[in-house]
This record gives structure tokens, C-alpha cells and sequence, in this order.
């Protein structure tokens, strides 16, 4: 047993994780990081954007020295059929600035980065160690963690819970429940290796200019999910994730669905010729505002995925992560400064600083999204796309029917494939969610 | 469009991984006929750990496991699995995430 008492211990080097420790740790914290990977990255799955803002909180010259592939430029969404996709790029020359705002990274290298300035900030950081339970006196409060290694019980006056979206202890401990299917997406994604010139080639890029594409219609089949084609300096980062309630329903194979994506042909062209190196699966929260647990209680506070703070309408994950950790980081702070216990309703500090942080605000925005998009999954996911693609078709070939006739025939086709009623009914809904 | 053929195998010839032997952090419940959870497992997972015996009965092998939780969300609730983490230091180890 560690001996020790510590002011704080952090279970996780994740996003979260790294940023809670390293921000106790500037605050003059005594503060330990667990992390059951062998190094801080090791376990860890992303697309992956990082959103400058957030880190820029937390380390406000990491342009330095982080290990960054390349600054966005463009983004695209593909909205795609079996043959075809509709696509909305926007691309700006103002994107190349000086401190540009999106990057795309590799987690595993970013983390390990990460870590290198929690441990400069001070913290005692033990990777390889799997935390198994949380300590609970006999009032139920939190007092400290148990581990896998040799008589590994520790202590300290609060425990930060950055243990990502399976969330592991948190369940054990009864302090939240389990994700539910309908509430985590399953993506699946490699990472393909090509030559930085031909990458730069085939996406139109310069230099370190970036473009993310993300995807959406039949290559989910029906299903609630999205697909991403990510380009990093050396290598393409491309998945596919998916509602887990919905893969029970419709019986489809995670590898099955990224082969499909993989062989589109608005994407093969893309990773022609490439070497994959890696193959991975992640969870992502996606239950949105509703699904969000307890966040504090008697010795501890919840961050990051393990918090579901997740906004999948805008991919965004890491910097909410990073944001929570930062926050619960600073409640923790202020009042330990004030002498005060860890208890339940000093640790509701956190909660009502986060509420005030565009993390809750954007939770809250969404609220309605997520049950939206799953109940009309076969329309979102399905329909539409097939009938954007068609109208799009009718649009551009010329074969001539006149055009008149050839807009009759798209606005039909939308009615006859959902009926005025329908189409009204979900633009209101969209409308209304999104507000 | 028709389904590529896949091969889970080779995907995860690219993976590293550190192999706690006879320390399996998955367990299926001894069972005669398999549940719907299980059942769908074979599907779901990933990394096709979830594999069907002559017998009917639903096996997993954790070697090629990535961890993503898929299992437990799915089979633990109904108490067909035991799902945990591998001991600190084992099992998938990404490169690049
Ligand atoms: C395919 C994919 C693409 C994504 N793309 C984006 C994107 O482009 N932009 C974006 O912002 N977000 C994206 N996200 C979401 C983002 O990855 C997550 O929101 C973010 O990683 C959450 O950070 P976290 O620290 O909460 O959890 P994690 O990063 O998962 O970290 C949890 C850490 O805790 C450790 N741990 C867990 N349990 C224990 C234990 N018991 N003992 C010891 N250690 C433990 C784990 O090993 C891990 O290191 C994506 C996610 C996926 C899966
Ligand atoms: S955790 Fe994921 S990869 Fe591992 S056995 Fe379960 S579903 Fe398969």
C-alpha cells in the first residue's frame, strides 16, 4: 500500500484524465494519475480533431512542441447513396492562420505528449495500473482506490473519475449505471499509410493543410451512424460508427460496414494503395443532455466520456473532456484553498461551473437530437440520401426531358418515399431540435 | 453493392498486443443454449472474439480483444458475461489510436 495520502487522485490519462492532473498539479496539488495502459495513449481511440481553444486553456503555447499532423482547411459532408454522394465542402484561405483552431492528431502520440506535461507540472503519474474499485467508508463517501498491483489501496481527499465511456468504476460503485445500448455508438477505424505527396494530392492540400470528410446515408444501411475519412501527414485515418441497439436490430458486422465504406467508390480512390497499420474500436457516448449521470457526490466528481459529455451532432468529444477535467480541476482547488472537505455539496461547485461552460450549454442545445435522429434513423440514414442523390442525378443529367418535368419527378419521389406529412413532420422536428 | 469479404484475423495481425496468459478479463456464463445477447455477440463484436462451438454453445477467446466495452454493454446486464479490464500493462496496445 502506497502510505500516502494524496490531495487528489485521477483514475485515466485521457483527455480528461491529463487535463484534471495536470491542472491540479500547477495548482500546487499533491495529486496522483492512475492509467491502466502502458503509457498514456496506449488505449485510447480517436478521429481524431483536436480543437485548439481547449487545449490552449491548459498548455497556451502547445503549437511548440505537441505532436500535431495538420491544421485543418476544409471540411466536407458527403451525403452518400450506394454509387454516389452529394457533397457541401467549405474551404477557406482563412484557415491558414497564424494559430489556426482545428488540427488533426493521433491520439496515441498526443496523449503520450500530453502526459510528458502533466509529469513537468509536478504529478505523480503510475501507468500499467488498473484501478478495481473505488474505497468507501462506512457513510459511502469516496476515501480512495484500490488497484491490481501488490497491496495497491490509496488514499486521498477526493477521487476524479476520467475512465472514459465504459466507466468502469462508477458502475461497480453504484454511482451511475452502465451505458445502455441505445445511448453508445460502436465505431470501428484503421489508419492507412501513403506517402505524404500522394496525400497531398488526393485531397488538394499544401503543405501542412488539412481536410476532414464526414459521411452519412446508405453506408450505415438504415442505421444511426456516420463515417469519417480524416487526413493526417503521413497516414488516413477512416472508420465508421453506429448505434450498438442498432447493429443488435439489423444483425450488420462493424468490419463488414467499414469494408463497405472502404470499397465506395467516392472513397477507394482515396486509400488506393495504402499500408493499414492499425485496426481499433472505441465507444462513443451519444445519449446526449438526457443521459448525463450524477457528476459529484461524497468524495468525488465524474469527467469526460465516463460523464457522457459528448456532443455527437458535432463530433466533438475530447474538448468537452478536456474541459470538464479543467473545470472539476478548478472547483477542486477553490476549495481545497478554502480549508473545506470533499464533500457532496462543496463538490457541486464543479457542477454549477460546468453549467456555466459551453459544455453544458451545448449538451443542453442538443437535447432532443439524439432520440430524434434514432427514431427516424431509416429516413436520416436511408431515404433521404437515396432521394438527394436521385434529385441530384435528375438535376445534372441532361437527356432531354425538360427540366420542369425533372423537378416534378425529384419532389415526387420525396413524397412517395415519405409523404408530405412525413417531410414536413421531420424538417419541424429537425428544426425544433436543433434551435 | 455486395459485401466485401472480410477477414477479422487480418486486422488484427496489425494490432499489438500484450497477451495476459490464463488471465482471461472476459467470461462467458456456462450455459446449454445461448441468449439473444450472446447470440448477437457473434455479430457485434468487433474483433470476432465471440465464437459459436460444435456444441451450440457461444465461446470467447480475448487474445484479439481492443477493449471497446461493445460485450458488456450488451451481455452483461443479463449476466451472460463478466466483463473487466486485463490487468495494468496488458492486452491491446494502440500505436496510434
Ligand atoms: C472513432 C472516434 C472518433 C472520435 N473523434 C473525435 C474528434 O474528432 N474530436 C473530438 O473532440 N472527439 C472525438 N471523439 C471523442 C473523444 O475521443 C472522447 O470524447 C475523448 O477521448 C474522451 O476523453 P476521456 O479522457 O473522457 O476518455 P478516454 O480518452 O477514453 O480516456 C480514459 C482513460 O482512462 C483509462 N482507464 C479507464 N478505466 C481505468 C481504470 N479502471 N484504471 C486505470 N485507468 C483506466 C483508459 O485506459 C484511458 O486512458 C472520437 C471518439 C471515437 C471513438
Ligand atoms: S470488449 Fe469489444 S473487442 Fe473485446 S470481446 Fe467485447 S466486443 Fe469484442
Amino acid at each position: 500500500m502506497i502510505e500516502e495520502k494524496f490531495d487528489a487522485i485521477v483514475v485515466g490519462a485521457g483527455m480528461a484524465g491529463n487535463a484534471a492532473t495536470l491542472t491540479l498539479a500547477q495548482r500546487g496539488l499533491k495529486v496522483l494519475q492512475l492509467e491502466r495502459g502502458e503509457y498514456s495513449g496506449s488505449k485510447n481511440v480517436q478521429g481524431a480533431i483536436l480543437y485548439a481553444d481547449m487545449l490552449e486553456k491548459l498548455v497556451p503555447d502547445f503549437r511548440e512542441d505537441a505532436p500535431l499532423e495538420r491544421h485543418l482547411v476544409e471540411q466536407r459532408f458527403w451525403m452518400m447513396d450506394d454509387n454516389s454522394h452529394v457533397g457541401l465542402h467549405y474551404r477557406s484561405e482563412e484557415f491558414n492562420e497564424e494559430k489556426p483552431n482545428r488540427y488533426t492528431i493521433i491520439r496515441a502520440q498526443f496523449d503520450k505528449w500530453f502526459s510528458s506535461k502533466v509529469k513537468e507540472a509536478g504529478a505523480t503519474v503510475l501507468c500499467e495500473t488498473t484501478v478495481t474499485e473505488l474505497i468507501q467508508d462506512a457513510y459511502g463517501r469516496v476515501i480512495g482506490v484500490r488497484t491490481d498491483r501488490a497491496g495497491g489501496q490509496i488514499h486521498a481527499d477526493v477521487v476524479v473519475l476520467a475512465e472514459g465511456v465504459n466507466g468502469l468504476l462508477g458502475t461497480r460503485a453504484e454511482l451511475r449505471p452502465r451505458p445502455k445500448p441505445e445511448n453508445v455508438a460502436l465505431a470501428v477505424k484503421e489508419m492507412h499509410f501513403l506517402p505524404r505527396e500522394t496525400i497531398e494530392a488526393r485531397f488538394n492540400l499544401k503543405g501542412d493543410e488539412g481536410v476532414v470528410i464526414e459521411a452519412a446515408g446508405t453506408i450505415s444501411r438504415g442505421m444511426t451512424g456516420m463515417g469519417f475519412i480524416y487526413a493526417n501527414k503521413e497516414c488516413v485515418s477512416l472508420g465508421i460508427g453506429c448505434l450498438v441497439s442498432d447493429f443488435q436490430k439489423t444483425g450488420e458486422t462493424p468490419y463488414g460496414l467499414l469494408e463497405r465504406f472502404k470499397s465506395h467508390p467516392s472513397v477507394a480512390p482515396l486509400i488506393e494503395g495504402s499500408e493499414v497499420k492499425e485496426y481499433a474500436a472505441h465507444l462513443i457516448p451519444e445519449g446526449g443532455f438526457k443521459a448525463i449521470p450524477q457528476l459529484y457526490g461524497e468524495g468525488w466528481v465524474v469527467v469526460g466520456d465516463a460523464a457522457q459529455l459528448n456532443n455527437a451532432i458535432h463530433r466533438e468529444g475530447s474538448n468537452l473532456a478536456m474541459t470538464s477535467g479543467r473545470i472539476a480541476a478548478e472547483a477542486i482547488f477553490q476549495i481545497k484553498s478554502r480549508r473545506e472537505p470533499m464533500t457532496a455539496k462543496n463538490l457541486a461547485l464543479y457542477k454549477a461551473m460546468l453549467d456555466e461552460s459551453f459544455v453544458m450549454k451545448d449538451m443542453k442545445k442538443y437535447k432532443d437530437m439524439p432520440a430524434l435522429m434514432h427514431i427516424n434513423s431509416q429516413n436520416f440514414f436511408l431515404t433521404y440520401p437515396q432521394l438527394v442523390s436521385k434529385a441530384m442525378q435528375n438535376f445534372v443529367r441532361v437527356d432531354g426531358t425538360p427540366k420542369v418535368e425533372k423537378e416534378k419527378r425529384s419532389l415526387r419521389a420525396f413524397v412517395e418515399a415519405r409523404s408530405w406529412l412525413g417531410l414536413f413532420g421531420d424538417a419541424f422536428r429537425i428544426a425544433r431540435a436543433w434551435r | 453493392m455486395s459485401d466485401p469479404s472480410v477477414r477479422v484475423e487480418d486486422k488484427l495481425f496489425y494490432n499489438r498486443y500484450l497477451v495476459d496468459a490464463g488471465r482471461a478479463h472476459i467470461k462467458v456464463r456456462p450455459h446449454t443454449v445461448p441468449t439473444a445477447p450472446l447470440l448477437s455477440m457473434l455479430k457485434l463484436c468487433p474483433a470476432r472474439c465471440y465464437e459459436m462451438n460444435e456444441a451450440g454453445q457461444v465461446e470467447v477467446t480475448v487474445d484479439g480483444c481492443v477493449e471497446c466495452g461493445t460485450c458488456r454493454v450488451v451481455a452483461e446486464p443479463s449476466g451472460d458475461i463478466e466483463w473487466t479490464y486485463p490487468r495494468g500493462g496488458y492486452g491491446v496496445l494502440f500505436k496510434f489510436g
